[in-house]
């Protein structure tokens, strides 16, 4: 296909698009008014349905709890992906990693980078915990609380080294981890069925509104999503820093000097 | 209000066009950092601070991460082929 002629289906269909754009957006409503029953009929009844104050999250874990699982399995499948698609096998092909520049030092860690990320590791754990189990009461959740959680291992990596984030985390306790959690969402909802309620029906006592223990079962599958997700993401940064960390380190070892030797 | 949406959308817009102009891509995933804490911003200031909050995590920190660590692996191997063919 020559240029012109690219750029001619180009124009032509950027001008379609714009003209259905433009249409589409002539039907939207104003900004701030809402049209559909859904958000009004959540927000009227959840208080007293699931004696949950979030409604986002009784939304999420609750109501439409199935497609919740169906996302958590989406990003299951993607850390799984990953995984497989960067292990390494007997028959693999290590390049031994090159330094760029042997002659010049890697510049320090500055102290402002060390200091700021051994404080915030700390505040960060205690705040990702807290909106993993307050999903139910204010904004945030498993998923928004799970990836809170992941980020602290990168805090201690970025203050300390490479060799203290492989000294926190366990690659079999991830794993485990978060098997065991995208399994437990999927087993709760097969619990509800023994009760013979439809699967993820919310079957725990509702507890206190505004009370930590309160939403039933949503507490718990926020609490799930919350280690799946936080697993996921540890598990995600583990493989991928092992493909770009680990050889170097390999390199300054003394066997694969040898080997080079050779 | 209305000042503070418009703001935070021409802002976005701006940030997200400058991220598809740059060219070359270790300072595209810087943009696209900045361009993650727009959003995380802009979802703030729209009432959504359940998407702001991992917004935050995953357009600020996981996914450059993610990024950044491939283009080092490719850039590792594009100067050992370098190295190959001069040699």
């Amino acid at each position: 296909m020559s240029f012109r002629w690219r750029k001619s289906l180009f124009v032509l269909s950027a001008a379609a698009f714009f003209a259905f754009y433009l249409w589409g957006l002539r039907g939207l409503p104003g900004l701030g008014h809402y049209p559909g029953p859904y958000g009004d009929i959540i927000n009227a009844v959840v208080v007293s349905e699931r004696h949950v104050t979030d409604a986002v999250t009784a939304v999420n874990f609750d109501y439409r709890g199935f497609d919740t699982l169906g996302e958590e399995f989406i990003l299951f499948a993607s850390v799984m992906g990953a995984m497989v698609l960067l292990r390494k096998s007997e028959d693999e092909e290590i390049d031994p990693p090159l330094d760029f520049a042997p002659d010049r030092v890697a510049p320090p860690m500055s102290d402002a980078v060390h200091l700021l990320g051994f404080l915030l590791a700390g505040p960060l754990l205690v705040f990702g915990l807290y909106t993993v189990t307050h999903g139910q009461l204010t904004p945030g959740g498993g998923f928004q609380g799970g990836v809170i959680l992941a980020s602290v291992p990168l805090m201690i990596y970025l203050s300390a080294d490479y060799e203290c984030f492989c000294r926190i985390t366990s690659h079999t306790l991830a794993e485990v981890a978060e098997a065991a959690a995208a399994g437990g969402f999927a087993l709760l909802g097969l619990i509800a069925l023994l009760f013979g309620l439809p699967y993820l029906q919310n079957f725990l006592p509702l507890g206190e509104t505004g009370n930590v223990a309160s939403g039933g079962s949503i507490a718990l599958i926020s609490f799930l999503t919350g280690m799946e997700v936080a697993a996921g993401f540890v598990l995600l940064m583990m493989v991928f820093f092992s493909e770009a960390f680990v050889l170097r380190a390999i390199g300054e070892d003394k066997p694969e000097k040898k080997r080079k030797a050779r | 209000m209305i000042v503070l949406h418009a703001a935070i959308l021409i802002f976005v817009a701006l940030a997200g066009t400058a991220v598809v102009l740059t060219r070359n891509p270790l300072s595209q995933v810087i943009g696209l950092t900045f361009y993650g804490l727009l959003l995380a911003l802009m979802f703030f200031v729209f009432q959504a601070p359940d998407v702001a909050f991992s917004q935050i995590v995953v357009g600020a920190v996981a996914l450059p991460l993610m990024v950044l660590l491939a283009l080092a692996k490719i850039r590792n191997r594009e100067v050992k082929q370098r190295m190959h063919h001069e040699r």
